[in-house]
């Protein structure tokens, strides 16, 4: 499994109810599912990767993750997963309360757009940087916003959401290896995963 | 057995199958129907295919649509009259098929009211005074379920592995997974509804008038050389329209003409201009061949009649919901107006309120309501895996892991 989803999957406790938004192809809840005895709920846009899902035994609705959140009651999860997917969410102060609301625990994963490579590209060559996380040209990315640590802290603060755990890992994109910084992570983390609830 | 089956075209069939019979509320209990009415005795045409296993937890109960019939796979013996033709969801069912035969034991009974072998108003009345038409009591979803349930108690069957059916079939699934929780460990409705809308109401009503206003229908007291079956086709093709898409129409007919080239100027009965009226017509007259004006009639009340908030939640779908235990795996189809995606949607939200277990996923289809019914790698493999994995999950939570 990818590097940034075993650090997320080493924050969710065992047999957790889980909740992950834009699951892909299912990747973290069937590993979840079958290492840590957690029962997983997915919700994916894609249909190919929905029917991979339910391919691998996972329970999955297809919809959009903003809309879906919505239905279900207070408290339903102990764990809400946005992996990759803060970058491509239109309101994510709204996202993130909801969140909060059907979950005790929030994990939030987004690759760090104040790495040395973006910043050096941005300097030296004076276009919209591209890296292996964020590997799109400005005009077609399904990107549309992008995010550094930093920035998701101060946003954490401004809207009362705690963040009670933070890693910045340092892995190539989509590899199993990988290690979380203690030094200078502004500047070498690839990825942030934050950890966010009530303390 | 064999020498029938080398004829046939797609080796992946259960064969030869007979069509069976169940009579319950013989001397017993009268069937209590929503209605408060009673009936005795109630018979169930019934077919099954594969073998239960000795742990009796591998059964998959198939409802059909609404004119559709017990004959879900394989083919009736030709030397005994069968027509020939495969079974409905010969694509779906079978040996090594989504619904594999090789590992279920699949069940499909003809609905309660219906005239394919289960009582009806085409069925003799039991105090021999002809057959029932009008004076058959009006039946609904949910006394279908029940009369289906009676099947499953008598077959053995303490707890379905799945409950699968599209359309009518779906609601019949749903009102399973409210009315018999403990009895439905997977359910799967297709291209369905919690209940009808005015637009699915005001189509049957179309329907049902076409049948009424034939003056042959005489209040129900029809006989086989004046049955009402002018109104029935025009009943059949108005169903058959809500049943494909526009889509599909315009690829399958489009404007092109039937067996001539320029228009008639007349409203000839025998030869119309266009091919879609001309497929209309056959759909029309096929129909009347094989189905009872007045089950038709009672079949489209009792699908306008359901309403699985107000039966089993009271009027809230969520509550309806929190009453089934199953995991569910709800299908829709993007082409399908009649009962189109949000509808399936709806479902799925109270689905969650409730905290069930659901899957859900929109179908890219074009062919309309029909797409159930037709061959679909996505929708094959969609069913095959959640199946498979319900019966892992069965077998690990009963303790006796495969």
């Amino acid at each position: 499994m990818r590097f940034d989803l075993q650090q997320i999957a080493s924050w969710i406790p065992q047999g957790a109810s889980v909740l992950d938004l834009g699951c892909g192809s299912g990747e973290l809840l069937a590993h979840l599912q079958a290492h840590k005895g957690v029962r997983g709920q997915g919700i994916e846009h894609g249909e190919d990767k929905v029917a991979q899902c339910i391919g691998r035994g996972l329970s999955v609705i297809q919809g959009d993750i903003n809309t879906e959140i919505l239905d279900y009651p207070d408290g339903r999860f102990d764990v809400v997963v946005l992996s990759q997917t803060l970058q491509q969410v239109y309101k994510p102060a709204i996202l993130l309360k909801e969140m909060l609301r059907v979950g005790r625990r929030g994990v939030v994963s987004f690759p760090n757009f104040s790495h040395w490579r973006i910043r050096m590209q941005l300097l030296l060559s004076g276009q919209a940087p591209r890296t292996s996380e964020l590997p799109y040209e400005w005009w077609n990315t399904p990107n549309i916003r992008v995010i550094t640590l930093k920035d998701f802290r101060a946003f954490c603060k401004a809207h009362a959401l705690p963040i009670l755990e933070e890693a910045a890992l340092d892995t190539d994109y989509r590899r199993q290896d990988g290690h979380v910084l203690s030094l200078w992570k502004s500047w070498r983390a690839r990825y942030g995963i934050f950890l966010l609830g009530a303390r | 057995m064999s020498e029938y089956i080398d004829g046939f075209a797609d080796a992946n069939t259960v064969g030869i199958v007979e069509k069976q019979s169940f009579t319950f509320a013989n001397s017993g209990e009268p069937l209590l129907l929503e209605s408060g009415q009673l009936l005795a005795p109630v018979t169930l045409a019934f077919e099954t295919y594969g073998r239960l296993t000795p742990a009796r937890d591998n059964a998959i109960l198939i409802c059909h649509a609404l004119t559709g019939d017990a004959h879900v796979a394989g083919y009736h013996d030709p030397a005994k009259g069968g027509s020939g033709k495969p079974g409905w969801w010969e694509l779906m069912v079978g040996p090594g098929k989504p619904i594999d035969t090789d590992r279920y034991f699949v069940i499909c009974s003809n609905a309660l009211g219906s005239c394919m072998g289960s009582t009806g108003p085409a069925s003799e009345k039991p105090d021999g005074s002809g057959l029932y038409g009008l004076d058959f009591p009006v039946v609904t979803i949910g006394d279908m379920v029940k009369a289906q349930r009676e099947l499953i108690g008598h077959l053995g069957i303490p707890r379905l592995l799945a409950v699968v059916g599209g359309s009518m079939g779906g609601m019949q699934v749903l009102d399973w997974s409210c009315r018999y929780p403990e009895m439905v460990y997977a359910a799967i409705p297709l291209a369905t509804t919690a209940r009808h809308s005015a637009l699915n109401i005001a189509f049957h009503e179309v329907a049902r008038q076409a049948i009424m206003a034939d003056p042959n229908w005489n209040r129900g007291r029809y006989t086989d050389s004046s049955k009402p079956g002018t109104g029935l086709a025009v009943a059949r093709m108005v169903g058959h329209i809500t049943y494909l898409s526009d889509e599909a129409m315009r690829r399958k007919f489009g404007r092109r003409l039937q067996d001539r080239d320029a228009f008639s100027f007349d409203f000839d009965l025998d030869l119309p201009d266009f091919q879609v009226e001309s497929y209309l017509r056959y759909q029309g007259r096929k129909f009347v061949e094989r189905f009872d004006a007045n089950s038709f009639l009672y079949i489209t009340k009792a699908a306008d009649y359901f309403d699985l908030a107000a039966q089993h939640g009271q009027g809230s779908l969520a509550g309806a919901m929190s009453q089934a235990q199953a995991r569910f795996l709800v299908i829709s189809f993007s082409s399908d107006w009649l009962y189109p995606t949000y509808r399936s949607r709806e479902l799925v939200q109270a689905m969650k309120k409730a905290g069930r277990d659901v899957s859900f996923m929109e179908i890219d289809a074009d062919f309309g309501h029909d797409a159930f019914l037709l061959q679909n790698e996505r929708l094959s493999a969609l069913i095959a895996n959640f199946l498979d994995h319900s019966q892992a999950k069965l077998r690990m939570e009963a303790g006796h892991a495969v």
